[in-house]
């Protein structure tokens, strides 16, 4: 039950993502392209998402559990460590190299051609990568 | 161009439905990278079925629905160079930050999450700068 509800929202997510216009790259660039012809799309995608979300939070507030069992995530410790800062700005100059995050980038594996793959390949090489660098910026920071 | 705004406010609702969905029936945060690098690295192992069902369902979803739509594309640059940098510095970034544009833009930001908040003030400072620096170098990629 839980892989079938899973599926399901990834699949509502990924054609969010593509009506939105998120898979396009060059709406992504427009929108952090502050100081050229300036795309707001984002942002109203971002409002339109935040929106039910919030939502959702109170009403999992109020129940307490998960319709599947299990419990809520806990919200986590309010710490703002290196590896967020960090790793968000990794994050965000690779996001501005390519228009691309993880989202989109796997929603549009069956139309990406090489170019979608190149990146799906190099994302997931980073990610497998990042633990024993996550420890040492951890030890680094807490030394 | 306003057409286009529309459809990112009715995209955006779908994604943050997405995410409710996920939270409220799964009892899970909706963040793309978590689901896909927890797989990768491992440390997801006791909950493979899900993360790969949800991953199955990202690809497959909009991919019908592109092909309904005639196709689809994402303009993204031909030099496999930037592309595989760029892809390099998201799955690196995203997995020491734990998050990414769903965790902690749509999911953190929507609880108030502190963490979430500074994450995205971070990777939309520097994915602008970049996007400056790079058409300031290369003329644009």
């Amino acid at each position: 039950m839980r892989a079938v509800y899973a599926f399901l929202a990834g699949g509502v997510f990924g054609v969010g993502l593509l009506i939105s216009g998120m898979t396009d790259t060059r709406k992504v660039i427009g929108w952090l392209d502050v100081f050229g012809d300036w795309d707001p799309t984002l942002a109203f995608v971002m409002g339109g998402a935040i929106l039910p979300m919030a939502i959702a939070w109170r009403v999992a507030a109020a129940r307490g559990t998960p319709l599947l069992g299990g419990d809520f995530p806990a919200r986590p410790e309010p710490t703002i460590g290196w590896n967020l800062v960090i790793g968000s700005t990794l994050f965000g100059a690779g996001w501005g190299l390519s228009g691309l995050c993880p989202g989109p980038a796997v929603a549009s594996l069956t139309w990406g051609g090489a170019g979608g793959l190149v990146f799906l390949a190099a994302m997931a090489a980073g990610m497998y990568g990042a633990p024993p660098i996550r420890s040492r910026i951890d030890a680094m920071s807490t030394a | 161009m306003e057409m286009d705004w529309v459809l990112g406010l009715i995209g955006g609702v779908i994604i943050g439905g997405a995410a409710a969905l996920y939270l409220l029936v799964n009892g899970r945060v909706m963040g793309a990278s978590g689901i896909l690098g927890a797989l990768v690295d491992g440390s997801g192992r006791e909950t493979a079925n899900e993360r790969l069902a949800f991953l199955a369902g990202l690809v497959v979803f909009p991919g019908v629905a592109a092909l309904a739509m005639g196709g689809s594309d994402t303009h993204l640059t031909g030099n496999h160079v930037i592309v595989a940098l760029a892809g390099l510095c998201v799955g690196v970034g995203t997995r020491l930050a734990n998050g990414c544009t769903s965790g902690h833009g749509v999911c953190g930001i929507s609880r108030l999450s502190l963490r979430g908040i500074v994450a995205t003030v971070f990777y939309i400072g520097a994915g602008g700068l970049t996007v400056v620096l790079a058409r300031a170098l290369l003329g644009g990629v």
